[in-house]
């Protein structure tokens, strides 16, 4: 890279006193249907390099395309979810430019006629509601992916050679761009950050992706601009590309406030230009430059007669959105009795989904919202992934806290099966099982170690003789130590009350 | 030359069912005739004697069976080398495409063969389908077969010229503006152009995709019919083809043949004639509509003021369309691959390649459609473009209230001299004047020869147009213009066609 990686930046705080933020996301969510956008090969990625392709998606010569209906569907429904029109009429239209990993070299999108427009998501960012307005969401094609080799760093630069996979090309993308969201201020970061969650758990709910940021099922581009406060001008704006987690799409939105305010204080002027994110440093680098000139030359796909959904299938997809966001979330705060601030932390947390989730799979409410917010939240910070791209499931959250209820372990050996799981040593019964990490609740073992304990304690021993059951915590203890801590204290102090009465 | 291969379609077919001859037979006359010929005409760029005498070999083992698959099965039949053919080369007479064997067949050739139809090889072309005189392709041009030192037409010359020597009974053209009715028009021969959406477009190397259309090339207006029955239809793998059942076209041809124009409304196009039409060209006119009158056709004048935009329509919607296509022709996945001295990088690779594989027409073409399509000139180009194509559909919508058909010359001039007009490109897109309509409209049509002009002694064409969907008129009237004038010569044109040199 020859672009600096230290570049000033301006004191968050001070940057509000001078500046007001503009965002605009782009969020890319590529569907999970059975097959590509434009033919018959399977919308998988991964596998065999090259293997779920045919001349459609390689660009051949001669080769058509043919749109998938499933993913016209799942377009209509997220722009219903959104809130958005949908058209009545609509077109693909070609966006040309020469990318070696794009078969055709041009991208089969939509430009001028998407087919959802002018919709909104109310975004919740501790307690209060931003509403983000949708300017469009419009279908696309995947490109290819390239492997550069022969350099160090996996970039083009300095690679002897590059490899394209094209199993890629083709899987169907669903591209949601909002209008400039103006005036969320010092919650600027948190607001982008609370849209990319909340849309996440709405693609979810409809079930049209798997929505793995970490996967690149979702992929987040951030345009930031400052203006100066009060004037109500937009600015020059940075795009930065590809801010694959939740964490990362707030920390990006900081970074390039502190360093466009950097810019602008001593003078300089913004670099319309696409950023990339660097999430092991969390800054951003100069990509390539971009200005309003640069041109796609679209036209109207001659290969596609126009999508026009009739109302009435549109109206019938509108009776298959899941429940609305603020409503759901209403109802669920009423199923589980969580507080209003209970609530937030989970929602403000992303663990809404995670949390219902690990319920449904027999957990109580309080102690799922426990795990996700507590132990899990806390290794998610120290680890810097978010909550969902964390190594484990609702359902091994659910059978842990069932392993509590049951008594094979204490809150405190569940957390070890925590790091576990986490680990990838197994299920939770598994590292139960590996770890060793089973409470003894059988009488033969917990009496010898209680025999050894009130041995050793004659003293404490007689004060529970004499009725001062208070005094039992410190055989309990002694016991505790002596088992490594599994062993289950209630157990134990049945057992020290009966041989002492 | 063997008589059969002077036979026309129709009648191999018949002879085949009569157990007459075999398909290895016929197929094997044709071969040994472009053999013959071919040198000297240079109307193929592959010819396939092995696969075309396998496929002939297994029809008359089927038809020994008693499992003909249909009227056709047997006669063999050229492919332009714009359609992909599995295991076959297809070059689209380019440089950028030499050596490519594609992995798939076109619709229209997997049509071929379901229908039993030994496919003898790929005809030349201009590169990438552009051009009228088929001196772009980069293989070397096609000779006409009435004048050596003559262009065939284009950009399927090859086709045109195919079936003008005997090397085929049937061909396989396209026509983007023209590409099928004006070597058909040069060369003595039928060429028809089918309803836009009518033949699928699965595997037609795209020159602009909103213009192409594959289509019979043959020696009769019944051979045109029967092959355009063999490969019309749905195919769901175009989403631009039609979901339609269509009427026989065989049935309509051979209607037409009885010559009775009896209630049909002709209207003869105003805007496509005058200055720079030859007087031969349109002495043949005159004397073919007066024949259709004669045969009881009632003929009006009609205007269709917006035709005279078409050019320049077409030639900023095809480039437009022309320069996205070709993107793709980029070296990384197939085809030709230049790699510059040093350490290139995929985009230095990329410009090479295009720069040494694609001719002059082709970035003429690249350049202008580029050009037209850029931010700040759209509007002016390309959108006022599509705006005069919505004019020429009007046009067509209101002369067909009025009229069954409409006709015309079906270009300017006779064949012209190899070379005459290659270096000045107005002068060569001037040939497709009377073709470019019918494409920006989508609409059917047909040439069929109507005489020799009397300058030069060279073949005119006579064009039928018809609605959109009522392809079965150009048949129709086809059919019985070429009855007329066949009573008229005492036989087919090309029967006054000179003896080609044989090898």
């Amino acid at each position: 890279m020859t672009t600096s990686t230290t570049e000033a930046l301006m004191p968050f705080d001070d940057v509000l006193a001078a500046y007001d933020p503009a965002l605009g996301l782009e969020v890319h969510v590529e569907l999970n249907t059975a097959s590509k956008m434009f033919c018959g090969c399977p919308a998988e990625f991964g596998g065999e390099p090259n293997a779920g392709v045919c001349p459609t998606c390689l660009g051949l010569p001669g080769a058509m395309p043919v749109v998938n209906g499933k993913a016209v569907e799942s377009a209509i429904r997220i722009g219903l979810a959104l809130n958005c029109d949908i058209a009545e009429w609509c077109r693909f239209a070609r966006k040309n430019y020469f990318y070696p990993d794009m078969p055709k070299n041009f991208q089969t999108s939509q430009y001028d006629e998407p087919i959802a427009f002018d919709g909104w998501m109310d975004v919740d960012v501790e307690g209060e509601t931003y509403r983000v307005e949708i300017e469009r969401a419009h279908m696309e094609e995947d490109t290819g992916k390239s492997l550069h080799v022969g350099g160090s760093t996996g970039r083009i630069h300095g690679a002897d050679h590059s490899l394209v996979d094209y199993n890629r090309a083709g899987i169907p993308l669903i591209e949601i761009v909002t209008r400039p969201i103006l005036g969320a201020g010092e919650k600027a970061p948190e607001v982008a950050k609370a849209y990319v969650a909340q849309l996440r758990e709405l693609i979810v709910a409809l079930g049209v992706s798997e929505a793995r940021m970490d996967q690149g099922n979702l992929r987040a581009d951030v345009n930031l601009s400052l203006s100066p406060k009060g004037s109500g001008t937009l600015g020059t704006r940075t795009e930065t590309k590809n801010v694959n987690s939740f964490r990362s799409v707030e920390r990006a939105v900081r970074y390039e406030m502190q360093r466009h305010a950097a810019i602008l204080t001593s003078g300089g002027s913004i670099l319309q230009e696409t950023r990339h994110w660097h999430e092991d440093t969390g800054i951003t680098t100069s990509g390539r430059v971009k200005s309003d000139a640069e041109d796609y030359r679209y036209f109207p796909e001659p290969d596609l007669v126009p999508v026009a959904p009739s109302r009435e299938w549109v109206e019938e997809l509108r009776g298959t959105l899941p429940e609305n966001p603020t409503a759901r979330r209403a109802r669920l705060q009423a199923e589980w009795g969580f507080s209003d601030l209970e609530m937030r932390d989970t929602v403000g947390a992303g663990a809404l989904g995670l949390v219902e989730e690990t319920i449904a799979a027999g957990a109580a409410p309080q102690a799922a919202r426990k795990w996700w917010l507590g132990e899990l939240a806390r290794r998610s910070n120290e680890d810097g992934v978010d909550l969902v791209d964390l190594p484990i499931t609702p359902a091994d959250v659910a059978r842990i806290q069932a392993l509590v209820d049951e008594k094979v372990v204490n809150d405190k050996l569940a957390r070890q099966v925590f790091e576990g799981v986490l680990a990838g040593e197994g299920t939770p019964d598994e590292v139960v099982e590996k770890r060793g990490l089973a409470v003894v609740s059988d009488d033969g073992a917990l009496g010898a170690a209680v025999d050894n304990a009130i041995a050793a304690n004659p003293d404490v021993a007689d004060k529970i003789r004499d009725g001062k059951v208070a005094a039992a915590g410190a055989l309990i203890g002694a016991v505790m130590k002596e088992m490594r801590g599994q062993a289950d204290a209630g157990r134990v102090r049945e057992l020290i009350l009966e041989k002492l009465a | 030359m063997t008589e059969i291969v002077r036979s026309t379609a129709a009648t191999l077919a018949e002879r085949i069912a009569a157990g007459e001859v075999t398909s290895v037979q016929l197929t094997e006359a044709h071969l040994d005739r472009i053999d013959a010929v071919d040198g000297a005409v240079h109307a193929f760029l592959h010819v396939d004697r092995d696969g075309a005498l396998a496929d002939a070999a297994e029809s008359d083992a089927r038809r020994a069976r008693g499992q003909a698959r249909g009227p056709l099965d047997g006669v063999p039949v050229a492919v332009k080398d714009v359609l992909t053919t599995r295991g076959l080369p297809t070059t689209c007479g380019s440089k950028i495409l030499e050596g490519w064997v594609p992995p798939y067949d076109a619709t229209v050739v997997t049509r071929l063969r379901e229908a039993g139809l030994p496919i003898l090889g790929k005809t030349n072309m201009d590169e990438f389908a552009m051009g009228s005189s088929t001196e772009h392709s980069a293989y070397g041009p096609t000779r006409n077969p009435w004048d050596l030192d003559r262009i065939p037409g284009g950009s399927g010359g090859g086709s045109a010229a195919a079936v003008a020597a005997f090397e085929a009974p049937l061909a396989i053209g396209t026509d983007t503006g023209g590409s099928i009715r004006q070597p058909g028009a040069v060369t003595g021969t039928v060429g028809v152009k089918p309803t836009y959406g009518g033949v699928s477009r699965y595997g037609l190397v795209a020159l602009a995709n909103s213009l192409d259309q594959a289509g019979p090339v043959t020696r009769t207006v019944l051979d045109a019919a029967m092959l355009h029955d063999v490969i019309g239809g749905h195919d769901p793998r175009d989403s631009t083809s039609i979901a339609q059942e269509w009427p026989s076209f065989t049935e309509a041809a051979r209607a037409g043949a009885t010559g009775d124009m009896t209630g049909v409304k002709v209207g003869v196009i105003t805007e496509l004639a005058g200055e720079g039409w030859q007087p031969g060209v349109m002495a043949r006119f005159q004397e073919s509509v007066d024949l259709l009158v004669k045969a009881g056709a009632e003929v009006v004048e009609v205007s269709c003021p917006s035709f005279v935009h078409a050019l320049a329509a077409y030639y900023l919607i095809l480039p437009a369309e022309a320069s996205s296509n070709l993107a793709k022709f980029d070296a990384m996945r197939f085809g030709l691959r230049v790699t510059p001295e040093g350490s290139p990088s995929a985009e230095d690779v990329m410009r090479a390649t295009r720069d040494a594989g694609f001719g002059d027409e082709v970035k003429r073409r690249i350049i202008l459609g580029t050009y037209a399509l850029s931010s700040g000139y759209y509007d002016a180009y390309y959108g006022q473009a599509q705006k005069i194509r919505t004019l020429i559909s009007r046009d067509f919508d209101a002369a067909f209230a009025r009229v069954d058909v409409l006709v015309s010359p079906t270009a300017p001039t006779t064949a012209f001299k190899l070379g005459e007009k290659l270096d000045d490109p107005m002068a060569m897109y001037l040939n497709d004047l009377a073709t470019i309509p019918a494409n920006l409209a989508g609409v059917p049509g047909i040439s069929v020869p109507n005489g020799l002009a009397d300058e030069d002694g060279l073949p005119s064409g006579f064009q039928v147009l018809a609605p959109a969907l009522a392809d079965d008129r150009v048949y129709r009237v086809g059919a019985a213009l070429e009855a007329i004038h066949a009573e008229q010569w005492g036989g087919p044109l090309l029967d006054k066609a000179p003896e080609l040199e044989t090898e």
